[in-house]
């Protein structure tokens, strides 16, 4: 990034209007005001709705990249509106439109509807087979270092739908169940805890599922969090024709689950040192 | 409020979303290139068949189509379809073997800056594709100077 493109200067924002009540067709209004250093395009739109347009909506929480709200498409790509500087996009023209793929509520506002009930579908949940331990627990399960290495990247999802809204399968099949719940049902799969596969089958070993992703990659380009949905989504692929063949990964009914009195020791064991500070 | 009027815009992008890849990396255009192609072959089997039927119409009908696709407007046809069912093909086997998870690498704490499994197999995808490209050339030389 050289020095020049981050010179604090006037930028106009192109940003999409629909009103519902009014609107039968989105439209671009613009506005032009100064950025300086640092500025994101959040601040931008909180600026512009201050000083210049009270009626502009959008949706938005933490600002700072965990809450998952403010997913906007900005220059043509899925982003999240806290975590992109403005000045660091390197035009002066900066076009702010809502998520594509999702039915648009009101200005910059996406309905994410669809993207919880495709989460939901694939039963986002560890699932055990031994009731009588989840209903009278004697000790915690067990999850090595490498076994929770193995499904780490995958928890980060925040559910902002950045990835469905880049997935070009999404776009054209509304039916598909996007990069979002296929990584999330390898997630919960693949989860040493979990013997759910084919309790997730019916939600998963469809028309709509794996089998219509071709690697675009667009969605591990989108996410804001470094999930990697298109390759959790290659490896629920590689888990079901395993499964399918027969050479699955034999999980036990149940990870191994340490005793009650051996997880007291072990935090005992981890304890913070004693305090040097009075 | 008029009840008739809809709640929401329908924002899909529908068949421009996959046609158009903008700022996205390689491996979206060949997400294109392999649809494009695949629905060209599909095409072409269904032409193909219809050509067929065609001798149907006596060994003079025949033959006279025969001398048409000899022409070069159809061998260029030709190449194309031959090159298109190369691209699809290898880009096919490259989508197989990411599919059974070679070549992509093992899940890691996402750090940023993040590195994806997309980067950590591009090798393969240029490998294939320039095997692809080679096949292509290659092809062509023995159609067109046979």
């Amino acid at each position: 990034m050289t020095d020049k493109t981050i010179t604090p200067r006037e930028i106009t924002f192109r940003v999409r209007r629909y009103d519902p009540d009014v609107d039968t067709v989105p439209h671009f209004d613009e506005y032009r005001m100064h950025v300086h250093d640092g500025m994101t395009v959040l601040e931008a739109l909180h600026q512009i709705k201050a000083e210049k347009e009270p009626t502009l909506a959008w949706r938005s929480s933490c600002r700072m990249g965990v809450c998952g709200s403010c997913g906007m498409f900005i220059n043509h790509l899925p982003m999240l509106a806290c975590q992109t500087q403005v000045l660091h996009l390197d035009s002066d023209v900066v076009t702010i439109a809502p998520l594509p793929n999702y039915e648009n509520v009101k200005d910059l506002v996406p309905n994410l509807e669809p993207l919880i009930e495709k989460h939901a579908a694939i039963k986002p949940f560890i699932i055990h087979t031994n009731s009588k331990e989840i209903d009278e627990p004697t000790g915690e399960f067990l999850q090595s270092v490498k076994e929770r290495e193995s499904i780490s990247q995958f928890t980060h999802c925040i559910k902002c739908g950045l990835c469905l809204a880049a997935c070009p399968t999404v776009a054209t099949d509304p039916l598909f169940l996007g990069p979002q719940a296929l990584a999330q049902a390898y997630r919960y799969t693949a989860d040493n805890r979990d013997c759910g596969l084919h309790g997730r089958l019916e939600a998963i070993d469809i028309f709509h599922g794996p089998y219509q992703c071709h690697l675009a990659g667009a969605c591990s380009q989108a996410c804001p969090k470094g999930v990697d949905p298109a390759f959790a989504i290659q490896l629920l692929k590689r888990t079901l024709v395993l499964d399918s063949i027969g050479f699955g990964k034999k999980k036990s009914s149940l990870a191994k689950v340490m005793p009650l009195a051996d997880v007291v020791k072990a935090i005992e064991e981890f304890a913070p040192p004693p305090r040097t500070v009075k | 409020m008029n009840s008739n009027k809809p709640t929401a815009y329908n924002n899909r992008l529908g068949i421009k979303g996959w046609v158009y890849a903008g700022n996205y990396t390689f491996e979206r255009y060949l997400y294109i290139g392999h649809r494009l192609s695949g629905l060209g072959l599909i095409a072409y089997m269904v032409l193909h068949i219809v050509e067929t039927a065609n001798r149907m119409r006596g060994e003079e009908a025949w033959q006279g189509l025969m001398a048409l696709f000899a022409s070069p407007p159809f061998k260029i046809i030709e190449y194309l379809l031959f090159a298109m069912a190369v691209f699809h093909a290898m880009n096919g086997v490259r989508l197989i073997i990411t599919e059974l998870g070679f070549f992509l690498g093992k899940p890691k704490e996402p750090v940023y800056p993040y590195s994806s499994s997309i980067k950590r197999h591009r090798p393969l995808t240029f490998v294939i594709m320039g095997l692809a490209f080679l096949i292509i050339i290659l092809g062509g030389s023995s159609l067109f100077f046979p």
